[in-house]
């Protein structure tokens, strides 16, 4: 043992887009912070993410945390380590069933206070042209983005560090201890901690579960203007949210270099961070149906990246149950990137013992522990 | 049969022996085939397909590797498009 351990107002172990954004937001408000992390800077999930800024509104609390955040992200329009694109978000309708569906969403979205509007045929390819012919419509969300996350987390990381806050580089959190946190070189941290630390959250918190699911992300060469909206299938969510073991779903986003990123694959049960051949040509037959003139592109590369995922689809949010001064915030699956700042200012306002701006009961890891 | 090839490059008509490449066509009209992501001119480096340096647009495609591709009749190329 150490004999003086350095003290903290909040440790941060992780430094995903999610631990970043927390010691971003405690170190804004002042606090002696110290990050954790063991690899790159957004190294994990953030790196494999898409980096969609997008709301899903088939659960409210979900919905609630989404449109919180967007508001926060609109401060990082004009940061370039953010390669902020406001292309806007197109939902595709297949038939008139997920068109009529469409119009539900849009209802749940606008109440919500997102603009989302009904786009006919037409419209759709005009908005569109590559488009498969013959889909019935869309959603349009305007206002919604794409950014680089791992730039962004980095670039979070070092504003804390401009403001005092100490990296602790290449080091693992070894465990949790009463009062800090033990780094893997033996030295000793003290101070309340915060773990965010995703897929690798039950080494820590062995009780509160998590479960990676695997998805592949193929990016192609530069093709400026062949795409001009994230698009996605309306039956996107069918696959996100269900629990089926593997699922593909059509989710293309145009880069603004011109590249695309082609998505989307959902598998339980995947350890293997190796690329299945058989689930990238299930995923770019799905893309393929909606967009044909992807099959003619050039490939530049595939990856692999597991998406941190609770039982119930919720992040971990608050205390950690039947402990004193430990925190989570972990969980996010597939809306990390989204949720990150909403997540960070909920966590601060927990910490600091304020009313959050959302209700952050539903987040509560509490619920596991009934 | 001819022992000229007649395609377009950049609009301009350009005459190239039968079996050259593309990138010698191309070379004809402007050795700026492509940009860079930055924006920085770039221009065939290897000539045997390994580099990507070359890649205009042909017929219509993009991404085609000029070196590796032969010139033919009534060819449409795109460089730095």
């Amino acid at each position: 043992m150490n004999g003086t351990a350095a003290t903290f107002d909040l440790i941060v172990v992780g430094a995903g887009i999610v631990g970043a954004s927390c010691a971003d937001a405690a170190s804004a408000e002042g606090m002696r912070v110290a990050i954790v992390e063991p690899g790159p800077i957004g190294g994990g999930a953030t790196a494999a993410a898409m980096g969609h800024l997008v709301a899903m509104d088939d659960d409210p609390a979900e919905l609630a945390l989404a449109h919180y955040s967007l508001r926060l992200w609109e401060a990082f329009v004009d940061l370039k380590e953010a390669e902020f694109s406001r292309c806007g978000t197109l939902w595709v309708a297949r038939n008139d069933n997920e068109l009529a569906a469409a119009g539900q969403r849009i209802a749940r979205l606008g109440a919500a206070g997102i603009d989302a509007r009904l786009v006919d045929a037409a419209a759709l390819y005009e908005l569109e042209p590559e488009l498969v012919p013959g889909l019935a419509g869309g959603m349009l969300v305007p206002r919604e983005a794409v950014v680089y996350p791992p730039r962004v987390a980095n670039h979070l990381v070092q504003r804390a560090q401009s403001r005092g806050a100490r990296l602790y580089a290449g080091r693992r959190a070894q465990s949790l201890q009463r009062g800090g946190v033990l780094l893997d070189d033996g030295t000793r941290l003290s101070g309340p901690v915060l773990v965010a630390t995703g897929c690798a959250l039950p080494a820590l918190l062995p009780m509160l579960p998590m479960r990676a699911r695997k998805g592949h992300l193929v990016i192609t060469d530069r093709y400026p203007g062949l795409i001009r909206h994230q698009l996605l299938e309306l039956g996107y969510a069918d696959s996100a949210h269900g629990d089926a073991d593997s699922s593909v779903a059509f989710n293309v986003q145009p880069r603004p270099t011109g590249q695309i990123l082609i998505g989307s694959s959902r598998e339980f049960h995947a350890n293997d961070a190796g690329v299945s051949p058989s689930m990238v040509q299930r995923m770019l037959e799905r893309s393929f149906t909606f967009v044909p003139r992807l099959r003619e592109l050039q490939a530049l590369r595939i990856w692999t990246g597991f998406r941190p995922t609770t039982p119930d689809g919720r992040p971990y949010l608050g205390a950690v149950p039947g402990a004193v001064d430990q925190w989570v915030a972990a969980g996010h699956e597939g809306l990390g990137v989204t949720t990150a700042p909403g997540s960070a200012k909920l966590m601060l306002d927990l910490i600091q013992g304020r009313r959050a701006a959302i209700d952050p009961a539903p987040y509560s890891p509490q619920r596991m522990a009934a | 049969m001819s022992a000229v090839v007649r395609l377009v490059v950049n609009g301009h008509p350009v005459e190239v022996p039968a079996g050259a490449s593309v990138a010698a066509a191309v070379a004809q009209v402007t050795l700026r085939f492509r940009r860079s992501v930055d924006g920085a001119p770039r221009a065939p480096l290897c000539g045997m397909g390994v580099c990507f340096e070359c890649r205009v647009q042909v017929d219509g495609v993009a991404h085609v590797r000029a070196c590796m591709t032969p010139a033919s009749e009534g060819m449409q190329v795109v460089a730095d498009a």
